[in-house]
């Protein structure tokens, strides 16, 4: 675990945001709600919540977050995006002109699964957090289609991925914030303030 | 298969889906057009329906269900949620709106009530429901018969956000008495609220909702969402108030498109409504909200009603129980 002078900051733009810092004050770091460069400056690493990825896309141009966040994770700052968040952090959205932030070499396709009515909830095998499988809650969520050289794919519903990391940046297609299960948080946590989890992809 | 045990339409699924919505706009729109507007200017959900609420007001008769061809067509043009309307009681309406794959089923007293005295089991569905309160008892009601997120009725389509923020702050008082109740009242306090005694020991507890409170009825400038989310509103649903700021007028009368709907600008509807949106994200930053204003030089307002001069019957929020 990062040490005690360690704050995660959680893009407050809109989404599942209060869920997300109440799972990292469980991991016993001190957390901000990102809204403003002032806010990044100040935190790091950076969760990026559920949510709406054409809504928060808007927010990050429009409220000048989006180079800024850019900078940081190419510098090293830990990045997680959570449903949402993986497409936001995605190379790209498959079928769709979609802006990203072009965090992580993957294409991901949004309502993968299909409309609400098709979210589902289901025990997920992922090795790296050990033998007990995780509670993943998929709403509306995305999965990966294509994984560039530096992903190392954690887990995958059909084939598909859906737990990917490259260096500094991890994504999620499913909500651990809303489980009470905080390994994946603990998982993230682990890389922040870490040499080895410096960026790795070009 | 490396996920096995698969859930569909669990409560965490339906509560789920609010809370993805929290600190966000959900824009009312009436065409496909309109809802590539409210995609654009950063509406976290469209509410797809035939007529804005300031329009069924001034159309009478009975408001049912939207047709079913443009709610779907709304479908098609857009990829962030969509929500639909069904007259309170009305679960046949609901099936529909389930069985065409809508995201959110608002059973909402905007529409013609179908039942006077029963709402829609919400549980039997897997879409979720969001439904309307003036006060935490019925707020209790709705989230026991399964509703996945509560906004307060305000009273739509009177461009008039005073009713809002009498139930935004009933419900929070409401919500702090709880907390401060000693066990012993709570069985009392349960039975004054019309409220199962579990959700309202809940409350105490948790000092909050289960599921996710948003603001509607009234909502018509960008301070009106800076005022709610202060209040307590965890997002703003905007009805009337965007698109009929953006409908044109000539001679004091709307111009009519070639449906015979109020035609719109679609400039001051982008305008007016990304302005919203900005205000509802900093709700807590008066320079930001001040920028949103400026943003909308030449856009004005719904006129709006004065809520004190509308009869009992042309009320909605009495509206359900």
């Amino acid at each position: 675990m990062p040490g005690p002078s360690v704050i995660v900051g959680i893009l407050g733009l809109q989404g599942d945001v209060v869920e997300h810092v109440a799972a990292l004050e469980r991991c016993g770091v001190e957390t901000r709600v990102v809204k403003t460069q002032e806010d990044l400056a100040a935190v790091d690493a950076l969760v990026v919540p559920g949510g709406e990825s054409t809504t928060v896309m808007r927010l990050l141009e429009r409220f000048e977050l989006r180079a800024p966040i850019i900078a940081r994770v190419k510098a090293g700052m830990p990045l997680w995006g959570t449903c949402m968040g993986m497409i936001v952090a995605a190379h790209d959205v498959a079928g769709l002109t979609q802006p990203t932030l072009d965090l992580i070499d993957i294409t991901v396709r949004r309502n993968a699964f299909g409309r609400q009515i098709a979210s589902a909830e289901m025990e997920l095998a992922i090795p790296a957090l050990g033998p007990v499988p995780f509670p993943a809650v998929f709403i509306r969520a995305p999965w990966v289609e294509r994984v560039g050289p530096t992903v190392d794919v954690l887990a995958s519903v059909d084939g598909h991925p859906v737990f990917v990391r490259s260096g500094n940046v991890v994504a999620t297609a499913f909500h651990p914030e809303l489980t009470g299960d905080d390994r994946v948080h603990r998982f993230f946590l682990s890389l922040v303030g870490r040499e080895d989890a410096q960026r790795t992809a070009a | 298969m490396e996920g096995t045990d698969s859930q569909t339409g669990t409560t965490t699924l339906k509560r789920g889906l609010a809370q993805m919505l929290k600190g966000g706009v959900i824009m009312d729109v009436v065409t496909p057009e309109q809802a590539t507007i409210a995609q654009e200017a950063g509406a976290v959900a469209v509410m797809a329906l035939e007529r804005i609420p300031a329009d069924i007001r001034a159309a009478g008769g009975v408001a049912r269900m939207s047709d079913l061809s443009l709610v779907q067509r709304i479908m098609d043009a857009v990829t962030i949620p969509v929500m639909a309307k069904v007259r309170i009681g009305h679960f046949a309406e609901a099936q529909c709106l389930q069985a065409l794959g809508v995201d959110f089923i608002d059973e909402s007293e905007v529409l013609t009530p179908a039942d006077e005295r029963y709402h829609i089991d919400k549980e039997k569905f897997s879409v979720p429901f969001v439904c309307g309160a003036r006060d935490l008892g019925e707020a209790l009601r709705r989230i026991a018969e399964g509703a996945a997120m509560i906004r307060s009725k305000g009273e739509a389509g009177s461009g008039n956000i005073v009713e809002a923020v009498r139930h935004m702050r009933a419900i929070r008082d409401a919500i702090s008495e709880l907390s401060g109740s000693p066990a012993e009242e709570l069985v009392a306090r349960a039975r004054d609220l019309g409220a199962p005694l579990e959700i309202v020991r809940q409350i105490a507890r948790d000092q909050k909702l289960p599921v996710v409170l948003f603001c509607a009825g009234g909502v018509s400038t960008p301070a009106d969402a800076a005022l709610m989310m202060q209040l307590g509103a965890e997002g703003i649903f905007v009805g009337s108030g965007i698109f009929k700021a953006a409908q044109l007028v000539r001679d004091g009368a709307p111009v009519p498109d070639e449906h015979g709907y109020p035609k719109i600008d679609p400039d001051i509807a982008l305008r007016y409504a990304r302005a919203i949106v900005a205000a509802t994200t900093h709700w807590n930053d008066a320079a930001i909200v001040v920028d949103a204003h400026k943003s909308l030089a030449g856009a004005r307002a719904m006129k709006g009603i004065d809520v004190r001069r509308l009869a009992n019957e042309e009320l909605l929020s009495v509206r359900g129980n």
